[in-house]
């Protein structure tokens, strides 16, 4: 059961029904809220936080909350803006991500992101973490270096796939995505054709064999940013501040 | 009136961001009738005559050696820009950075499979510069006024901060020249 | 069938195979083989229909658990500010001579493991330490030496007990020699109870005239939140489900807070007499006491006032005759995870899941444990609850102040005389407080804990309420010798390593701040050092997915607001532009010490 209802964002008033969360509201009225964790027809884990918007004046992330009457929604702000080129600069000390090498450079969300905010280098110190690389599978390796902790792998497996594969183990900084076995991916029942493959943002899960397939300028966000693509009138290629 | 001057220097790096700066192709006549180039490789000054409008580092600190060098065009620039994913991330060198030192020292000269060293010895002449415990990216070590990411930078990317510079705008890139590979 | 695999069969089986029963198995085969392993872990999914992974996800999250073998006695030794205040430096060594380990290492002969573990509830008898579930008080160096030695002969912590407690701590179930330092009882909390007055009076109403009741005492949660009870009681009875749950939160683990310890020890009938006038109100058959790991010496304890009072007639079938009115509870142990105080977090962890907090909304009262309307309350909350059906809620509202009605029982440690529990009415000012403490010599005041705020001596005609002071129980008070920005650190140092590591902000965010305020106590610090700060700690606290992560910033926030001059004389500008954090003969010094050669570039 539906009602429909009008929220308003950076005051535009759009429609949406009630079991929408703003994020699913905000991409079918064409306003792109920036986001890294949620995927499409996988429940939100609200863990990257990058879609925090203020809702009636209060912090909340667009891709766990529903619609209500009447939100008075702020999503681009100067602040949010600032929030949120924070916090992919987090992901990016956090980790060891070099762009440079990455099969997944100029596809990668995370990349994407830190273009369409115009981050030019993090501000932060890198944390340089040591992780492993898992390649015991014959098809798919796990570079630990480069996850973001989206959390989408975890739930792919689960929800498409209708396997177990994955799931956090540890916790704070050290906090990593686990595997459903003693030793490694390769004793999963896990397969390259499993949508779990497919959901990395990032290039922690990559399939082996595949090297930098796509061509320099031909990849996704080599020409227009990431949420063009949810954008009625898509950000032209202007200036990244 | 007397053109504002440019030095550069290739710290940690591969000179591929210098061969990006020689890729803006017949530009680079525009460039020198803006600038002069003070200390750089690419006119080989070893050592600055005057103090500079713009500093471009490539390169990130990997030794004393580079720091020396950074602290130096600190100290000549009034604008100090880090050039490259090398100067603003550490780059490809700073891989090593989750691994001890020893380790990597024994493995580029001891153990790696293509090493051949019957002495044994690890390099250790007095004017070899001492290795740091890691690689810093430059903002790390002194301020650094602006980054211009890449491996390398494009050459459209390098040319469009410096004229921005030079005509005093704010150096901000369009989005297809903000790129981290 | 191997012994093992028996064993650990029969342990599942001993939970009904239930995985939402996990913290249970996992905390039984460790007290059976000191670790899980991972073969344990594969035994444990077989025998609970729950995936190896999902067991793993559980055992690695929490920190008095371990895949590797620890020792057969493992000494968690507390390392809080109070601890650190009064000798901890003394104890480590002591310790640590005395095994011949490090911390975080275990002896080669298996029998001892030596860790830290943050506040554990002894601040007011610091340093204290659990060895196993023994917990051992007012450590010294000395006495560091007879405990290993009594360790080493006999290889039973509780034989370290000499001198038992005051109360119940020495209650033949309890045997501690832990302290109640119970100083000041109020009307409320600790004001005699005879069981069954205020149950009965409950069910002579109601249950929607309970939550009136409630609502009218204006009665807000003890913890440190302050929600109103009666609206969060409302809002689960008013919710659909086939089940609803009663929680009662005894995961006190703010730093520096032991109040509910005592409350458990000398209170736990009242608690469970609010508890159940809760499950009445709510229309909750089913009540969980979460009791922090570091409390499980009161397990066996509760258990058997638990027992009794079914005996009595208060918990069970048709309490105290009422037909229909079922109410029983059991208890859920943790394991060490501050994180599981924040009520969703504790929801996961009984559901034996990792103590990820919870997606919200939905919001406990309409989804909560096992996806059924559920109230969390505090240890306190419940008593309170308890002595206002008892007395009426006139009679509690005549207390305290206008927004906070009633008393509060505060947890009172650091430099004073006379550390320990004193109840109070609510809108006391900090200064009396600090008389009744007997401190006089007093530069700050730490209230609520790190989650909270730093208060020094201008802020001391301020009110404990919810509305000025707010406090889940935390007062710590340091004199004009502590150093403050080294307090700052070490509050940063907690949530670094309580986080859960769900969320972007908290994960990151606090090593960040923590990595910048080691350089500024390390004199590596400037000026923009401080904008710096002030940005990172808006992004976490805005962005953050709970109240650990929100309130993760304040040591740092409230000590630069009221104690900036502490930073501003570390900090430094470098006259020539270069990073004062940077450090060159540092950064050097490994070189140097590989090659066997000093850098002759580095000016002394």
């Amino acid at each position: 059961m539906t009602d429909s209802i009008t929220i308003s964002i950076d005051g535009v008033e759009i429609p949406a029904e009630t079991h929408h969360t703003i994020l699913e509201a905000a991409d079918k009225a064409g306003i792109y809220i920036p986001r890294l964790c949620a995927y499409p027809g996988l429940k939100p884990n609200g863990s990257c936080r990058v879609c925090t918007v203020l809702v009636n004046g209060r912090p909340q992330t667009a891709c766990t909350t529903p619609v209500m009457k009447g939100m008075v929604i702020q999503n681009e702000t100067p602040e949010l803006k600032r929030l949120r080129s924070n916090l992919i600069e987090m992901l990016f000390v956090e980790g060891n991500h070099y762009c440079m090498f990455c099969e997944k450079s100029g596809n990668c969300e995370l990349q994407g992101m830190a273009y369409r905010l115009g981050i030019k280098t993090p501000h932060f110190p890198y944390l340089e973490p040591k992780r492993e690389i898992d390649a015991t599978h014959p098809d798919v390796l796990i570079d630990h270096n480069r996850c973001i902790f989206c959390g989408r792998c975890i739930q792919a497996s689960k929800t498409f796939d209708g396997k177990n594969v994955f799931q956090y183990i540890g916790r704070t900084r050290n906090k990593k995505v686990g595997v459903n076995a003693d030793d490694g991916l390769g004793e999963t029942d896990f397969a390259a054709t499993d949508r779990a493959a497919q959901v990395c943002p990032v290039g922690a899960i990559l399939k082996k064999r595949v090297g930098f397939k796509i061509p320099i300028g031909k990849r996704i966000y080599d020409r227009s940013p990431i949420g063009s693509e949810i954008e009625v009138q898509p950000k032209d290629a202007g200036s990244a501040q | 009136m007397e053109k504002p001057k440019v030095a550069t220097t290739s710290l940690a790096g591969c000179f591929g961001c210098h061969m990006s700066l020689l890729d803006i192709d017949e530009r680079i006549l525009q460039l020198i009738d803006l600038v002069d180039f003070n200390k750089s490789p690419i006119n080989d000054i070893k050592t600055f005559t005057a103090r500079c409008a713009v500093g471009l580092i490539e390169g990130g600190c990997c030794n004393e050696e580079n720091v020396h060098v950074l602290q130096l065009f600190r100290e000549h620039c009034d604008i100090l820009i880090s050039v490259g994913d090398c100067a603003t991330m550490g780059g490809i060198p700073a891989w090593r950075n989750t691994l001890p030192l020893k380790e990597c020292l024994d493995e580029a000269y001891l153990n790696g499979p293509t090493v051949h060293n019957p002495s044994g010895l690890i390099p250790n002449d007095p004017e070899l510069p001492l290795i740091l415990n890691k690689v810093y990216p430059c903002h790390e070590v002194v301020k650094i006024d602006y980054f211009i990411p890449g491996c390398p930078p494009s050459a459209d990317a390098l040319w469009a901060a410096l004229t921005a510079l030079l005509s005093g705008k704010p150096v901000d890139l369009p989005y297809e020249l903000l790129k981290y590979d | 069938m191997s012994e093992f695999e028996n064993t650990i069969h029969t342990i599942c089986e001993s939970y009904g195979g239930d995985r939402a029963r996990m913290m249970d198995i996992v905390r039984d085969v460790h007290e059976k083989y000191g670790c899980c392993s991972g073969k344990a872990m594969n035994l444990i999914a077989r025998g609970t229909g729950a995936h190896r992974v999902e067991v793993q996800s559980v055992v690695t999250f929490y920190a008095f658990y371990s895949e590797k073998p620890k020792g057969r006695v493992v000494i968690r030794l507390c390392n809080d500010i109070v601890d650190t205040m009064f000798g901890i430096e003394h104890v480590a060594r002591a310790f640590s001579e005395e095994l011949g380990i490090g911390f975080g290492e275990t002896t080669a002969d298996g029998r001892f493991t030596l860790e830290y573990t943050p506040c554990i509830g002894m601040s007011d008898q610091a340093p204290a330490a659990l060895i196993n579930e023994v917990v051992v008080t007012s450590l010294s160096s000395d006495s560091v030496r007879g405990i290993v030695r009594t360790l080493r002969e006999s290889g039973d912590p509780q034989k370290l007990v000499r001198r038992l407690g005051d109360g119940n701590n020495a209650h033949k179930l309890v045997r501690a020699m832990v302290q109640n330092g119970l100083r000041k009882k109020g009307p409320v909390v600790f004001a005699e109870m005879e069981s069954g007055n205020a149950l009965r009076k409950a069910l002579a109403l109601s249950p929607v005239e309970v939550i009136r009741d409630i609502k009218t005492a204006r009665l807000r949660g003890r913890g440190g939140a302050g929600f109103p009870a009666g609206m969060k009681w409302e809002f689960t009875r008013a919710a659909d489900g086939d089940r609803k749950f009663v929680m009662c939160n005894a995961d006190e683990g703010e730093p520096g807070t032991f109040k509910d310890r005592v409350i458990l020890t000398e209170r736990a009938d009242l608690m469970l007499e609010g508890m159940a006038i809760a499950g009445y109100a709510i229309g909750a058959q089913e009540g969980i006491i979460y009791l922090r790991g570091e409390y499980a010496y009161l397990r066996k304890f509760l258990e058997n006032v638990i027992e009794n009072r079914r005996r009595d007639g208060f918990l069970g079938k048709d309490i105290l005759g009422k037909k229909g009115f079922h109410f029983d509870v059991r208890i859920q142990l943790g394991a060490g995870a501050y994180v599981c105080g924040e009520e969703t977090a504790l929801i996961s962890s009984c559901e034996g899941l990792r103590g990820d907090p919870k997606t919200r909304p939905p919001f406990p009262a309409q989804k909560g444990y096992l996806e059924q309307p559920t109230v969390v309350n505090n240890v306190e909350t419940f008593c309170c609850v308890a002595r206002i059906l008892e007395k009426g809620p006139g009679w509690f509202v005549e207390m305290g102040s206008k927004g906070s009605p009633g008393t509060k029982v505060l947890s009172i440690s650091g430099d004073c005389n006379s550390p320990g529990v004193y109840e109070f009415p609510m809108g006391v000012t900090m200064a009396e407080v600090l008389r009744e403490a007997g401190a006089d010599d007093v530069q700050a005041v730490q209230v609520g804990g790190p989650s909270r705020e730093i208060v020094g001596p201008e802020g001391f005609e301020r009110v404990i309420c919810f509305d000025d002071l707010a406090t889940g129980g935390a007062i710590v008070i340091l004199n004009s010798s502590r150093n403050i920005t080294e307090m700052a650190r070490k509050y940063m140092d907690f949530f670094v390593e309580e986080s859960c590591g769900y969320c972007t902000p908290c994960r990151v965010g606090n090593v960040l701040m923590m990595k910048k305020l080691e350089d500024i106590l390390d004199g590596k610090g400037q000026l923009s050092d401080l904008d710096y700060l002030h940005d990172l700690a808006e992004t976490v606290k805005t962005a953050s997915r709970c109240g650990l992560g929100q309130a993760s910033p304040n040591p740092i926030l409230t000590t630069l607001e009221r104690f900036r001059p502490f930073y501003e004389k570390l900090l430094r500008t470098h006259p020539k532009n270069f990073d004062p954090s940077f450090d060159l003969r540092a950064a050097v010094a490994e070189a140097e010490g590989l090659v066997g050669r000093k850098s002759a570039a580095i000016e002394t």
